[in-house]
């Protein structure tokens, strides 16, 4: 027995980032707004109290604040060949849960895509040949970086973004990225003060000619007060970031931009620990009337709402579209469909340089507090001679240095017994470690889809994820590789290691919380999902918002993108479809 | 919808044509808005939530618990059958509809100072009030206090009738300050202390009293624990944010500055400023007994290990978000109440528009032990320049007591 409930103007899915930025907007816009959130409250003094919030055995390994399998997961494969099985538990990605969504536990690594990312296809085929991609699916996203540019200023000021700016209307800026497109003006903070590893790792780039810079991040460099009004503190470089919710107020996220004014607003209301199980349609299928949940009795309601907003976390999102038959699954056969179409990813691979007589004291740390050089991310290098497309950003961001998860130790060191401990201690202090974080471009055959056999607790299907890292992206990412041994070489040190990435994509062990695509942007109703403002095609009062709208992801952390898309979202919804709503903002 | 619309429009047409009664009735109601305000009625008599002035929130008294009432102008549960007349007596004397006699957590004493212009303005105010039918015990105490005539005899002993009498030898800003301050704002209500009979000592006005589990602090001109720091501007600051260099207001202070101050006009925040500014430093300033050495040993680095991170190393805070423990009033009363509570149990910090991010103090109670609070209490209180009593684990045991019942 469904309970049916009192209509609302517009009724928000999931209340993260996303969330919380539409209805932010949303209520200014004077509706009347209601999120549905599947996890708990969570509120800083009391879910992540100054005297627990560091436990590293609660929040690192036992994954307190994150979705637990029991509640969702998927099935995984590497290709369509393979029967896909339920992932157990979640490893190679973490995705959040509960209020503020994964905003609360992320690192901070806030990042713009560039112009060249947003028209991928168009600036690949002209560049190098349409030859150079055929083997890939990329597209473009249909909006131009100048176009994006005046969201991510919006975002970057919501969060008080720590960093330095590269390129301010075009005139090149002393140590910021050089490669970054033009923007209107600098962060509205400082960069964080460098440790000693990045400020090393950034000496050593410049010796080589590479061009190192502040990583833009969402720990603060000192205390900031956000166009809300909201006041965030000066991060104490704790170490806690990632998979933590931070207890001083130094690390933006839905809690500590948005939420103590949107909480306060009569026409705004969250329910918590209640799960969307689908969008209803009207009966011809072109719109939605509401959404049915279940709360955490296993009472069953409908919620009607004149506008539906999909701001779950963007793995979440493709499936509540497949399971609402919002537009048509995509089949990697024929080609046709576009929700699950385009799944991407991340491509990475770690390096470690050990010293004998360094002590980098990672413990002071933070989660966005290092050096980045962009000198071979996207297409800021000449492809032409190379064998791949895309590229990665060399990242020394040391962000912790907390005793159960921090165990650096030479190659060769047995894994257990008292030369490891003995190895431990060595290598604790003396361990410089980069990365690369690189492009993950979309192929025909990596995609989200519905599992034919496993279910959730609902009966519902499970999602299937086929994914393996493509060709290129290996090509590509080896390539980093030996430029991260450049950078190794030139740092000193006794030795080092420099992974390599290999065909075979492992769920097991983590690698990063960037899924991305799925429900992607573009121009052409055939091959997106949703137009440029995330509007449904199928649905017009439908919007989908998130790294879902990623027609491929860059070699960048997506929330800043994210964040933007939000943003242009809201607007194009307060200035464009309130005027005529219902009606696509795109004629197709 | 169109036809009411029409008429809606017809009767206001009529309102503006209407005789000049009209539109001073309006004015009237207007004042009275902003004497309710000054009051803070809804303070007590709206819930947190609830419908405006329908009945507020459980009182916790020394003699037990009162309920204020509803005073909407519901006929049954509200004072709809009230008359202006019975309004006026209950504010000056405490005896309102048919006699009945209020206790004193309804600030009549204060209340009596104000002008009859004043009390005719918030009754006009209060009889537009949607009214709400809500029926409120109020009297939840216990044998003997229940006995409502019992405050005949209360009131000769410690109450004494009358307006405010301005002081022609100060300014008229002065003036209304100290009418404020004395008369609706009722301040003494909370930071005056009280006799053994619940009266305010009036040759302690203002210095600073324990109520509801809260020490409400000095604010005389007292430089150690009272307001002898803060600028004039501070304190209009804080009054209409809640928040300034030296203090976040949290607890009932919180709601003051939410219901009343950040309403008030700012022509009235500079008057109370001006008043409290002139008052000087009540009791003594008398430098308290050093602590004891080994205790500030320990509570330093109790305090690096549980308190630095948010109020910084030298206790110099974080602007609006994490208090400043130098030179803050709440860290320098006589009485640590407040200060224990706050460790206890955490607050939430006072949300105004000019103060929206409501910070949180975590509660530390499960993590510390009554003698580690003391402690760190004792440590804060007298560092960098600060200078208060110890506090004994038995001050803490008390708070943690009363929390936890």
């Amino acid at each position: 027995m469904t309970r049916i409930l009192p209509r609302k103007d517009v009724v928000i899915v999931g209340l993260g980032w996303t969330g919380a930025i539409l209805a932010n907007e949303l209520t200014d816009q004077g509706l009347d707004v209601l999120a549905i959130e599947r996890g708990p409250w969570r509120d800083t003094a009391t879910d992540f109290n100054i005297g627990y919030a560091q436990d590293e055995l609660r929040y690192s390994v036992r994954r307190d604040l994150f979705l637990q399998p029991v509640v969702e997961t998927m099935t995984m494969r590497n290709d369509p060949s393979q029967k896909a099985l339920p992932m157990r538990d979640f490893g190679s990605f973490l995705p959040g849960n509960g209020v503020g969504g994964a905003g609360v536990h992320w690192n901070g690594h806030t990042w713009r895509f560039w112009d060249s990312d947003f028209k991928t296809k168009t600036n690949l085929a002209s560049r190098y040949g349409a030859a150079r991609i055929a083997d890939l699916q990329v597209e473009d996203w249909g909006v131009t970086g100048a176009e994006m540019e005046p969201y991510y200023d919006q975002f970057e000021y919501l969060a008080g973004i720590s960093g330095k700016a590269g390129n301010i209307k075009g005139q090149l800026q002393q140590g910021g990225n050089p490669f970054e497109d033009a923007r209107a003006r600098d962060y509205p903070n400082p960069p964080m003060e460098m440790t000693y590893a990045p400020a090393m790792f950034a000496e050593a780039g410049r010796s080589m000619g590479l061009h190192p810079f502040p990583t833009p991040s969402a720990n603060m460099s000192r205390s900031y007060t956000n166009p809300l009004g909201i006041t965030l503190g000066q991060c104490t470089f704790c170490g806690f970031c990632e998979r933590f919710g931070c207890a001083n107020y130094s690390k933006s996220s839905a809690q500590t931009t948005i939420l103590p004014v949107l909480m306060r607003k009569a026409n705004f209301e969250v329910r918590t620990n209640s799960e969307v199980l689908h969008v209803d349609l009207h009966a011809d299928g072109k719109s939605a009337r509401g959404v049915t949940y279940v709360d955490s009795s296993g009472e069953e309601y409908f919620q009607p709402a004149d506008l539906v907003l999909l701001c779950a976390y963007g793995l979440h999102n493709v499936r509540l579209m497949m399971l609402s038959r919002i537009g048509r699954i995509y089949d990697p056969n024929t080609g046709e469909g576009t929700v699950g179409r385009n799944y991407c990813y991340q491509t990475n691979a770690g390096t470690q340089v050990f010293f004998d007589d360094k002590n980098f004291n990672p413990f002071i740390a933070a989660g966005a507090l290092g050096q980045t050089i962009d000198d071979y991310n996207g297409d800021a290098f000449d492809h032409g001679p190379l064998d791949f497309v895309g590229g990665s950003g060399i990242n020394c961001i040391p962000t912790n240095g907390r005793p159960i998860g921090t165990r650096p130790t030479l190659p060769g060191t047995p894994k257990w017994g008292s030369a490891w401990k003995k190895a431990t201690v060595q290598g604790y202090k003396s361990t410089l470690s980069f990365s690369a974080q690189g492009s993950s471009y979309a192929t025909r055959n990596n995609y989200l889809d519905l599992d034919p056999t496993y279910k959730d607790r609902f009966g519902r299907p499970l999602m299937r994820m086929t994914f393996d890292f493509p060709d290129n992206d290996i090509r590509m990412s080896n390539y980093l590789s030996d430029r991260m041994e450049d950078i190794a070489k030139a740092l000193g040190g006794k030795q080092y290691s420099v992974a390599r990435l290999k065909k075979g994509w492992n769920s097991v062990p983590y690698q990063s919380t960037h899924n991305t695509g799925g429900a992607i942007m573009g121009t052409d109703p055939k091959r997106s999902a949703v137009n440029t403002f995330l509007q449904s095609w199928d649905v017009p009062n439908i919007f989908v918002i998130g790294a879902s709208a990623f027609p491929q992801n860059a070699g960048k952390n997506p929330t800043g993108t994210v964040g933007a898309l939000a943003f242009r979202a809201a607007d194009a919804i307060r200035n464009h479809y309130l005027r005529n709503p219902g009606a696509p903002l795109v004629q197709a | 919808m169109r036809a009411l619309r029409i008429t809606l429009a017809f009767c206001a047409l009529t309102l503006a044509l209407g005789p000049a009664l009209g539109a001073d009735q309006a004015d009237q109601i207007i004042r009275g808005g902003d004497q309710a305000v000054l009051g803070d009625c809804a303070g007590c008599h709206t819930q947190p939530g609830g419908r405006p002035l329908a009945g507020g929130l459980q009182l916790e008294t020394p003699f037990g618990a009162l309920i204020p009432p509803n005073i909407t102008p519901d006929r049954d549960t509200g004072i709809g059958n009230w008359s202006e007349a019975d309004f006026r007596s209950m504010m000056r004397t405490g005896i309102g509809h048919e006699g009945v006699r209020l206790y004193p957590a309804m600030p009549y004493p204060a209340y009596t100072r104000m002008t009859d212009q004043d009390i005719s303005d918030l009754w006009a105010y209060l009889t537009t009030v949607e009214p709400v039918s809500n029926k409120v015990e109020a009297n939840q105490l216990p044998f003997p206090f229940n006995i409502r005539l019992s405050m005949a005899g209360w009131n000769m002993l410690n109450f004494s009738e009358g307006a405010f009498t301005p002081d022609a030898s100060k300014s008229a800003q002065w003036n209304r300050g100290a009418y404020i301050v004395q008369g609706p704002g009722h301040c003494g209500t909370c930071h005056t202390p009280k006799s053994i009979l619940g009266a305010d000592k009036d040759s302690q006005f203002l210095q600073g009293a324990s109520l509801q589990g809260w020490f409400a602090p000095d604010i005389t001109g007292n430089a150690q624990s009272g307001l002898g720091k803060w600028s004039q501007d501070d304190l209009v600051k804080y009054l209409r944010t809640g928040v300034n260099a030296h203090s976040i207001a949290s607890g009932p202070m919180a709601e003051a500055v939410e219901n009343s101050t950040s309403k008030m006009t700012d022509a009235d925040l500079t008057a109370i400023a001006v008043y409290l500014k002139s008052l000087g430093p009540g009791g003594d300033n008398a430098q308290p007994a050093k602590p004891d050495q080994a205790r500030m040993v320990t509570g330093e680095a109790i305090y690096r290990d549980n308190c630095s991170a948010c109020h910084g190393g030298d206790g110099a805070g974080a602007g609006a978000l994490f208090p400043a423990l130098t030179g803050n009033a709440i860290v320098a009363q006589g009485n640590p109440e407040t200060l224990a509570r706050l460790v206890l149990a955490g607050s939430q910090a006072v949300h105004t528009d000019h103060a929206p991010t409501t910070p949180s103090m975590p509660s530390l109670a499960w993590r510390l032990q009554d003698q580690e609070i003391a402690d760190v209490l004792t440590y804060v209180r007298n560092s960098w320049g600060n200078a208060a009593p110890a506090v004994s684990s038995g001050d803490i045991a008390a708070v943690r007591k009363e929390l936890t019942q």
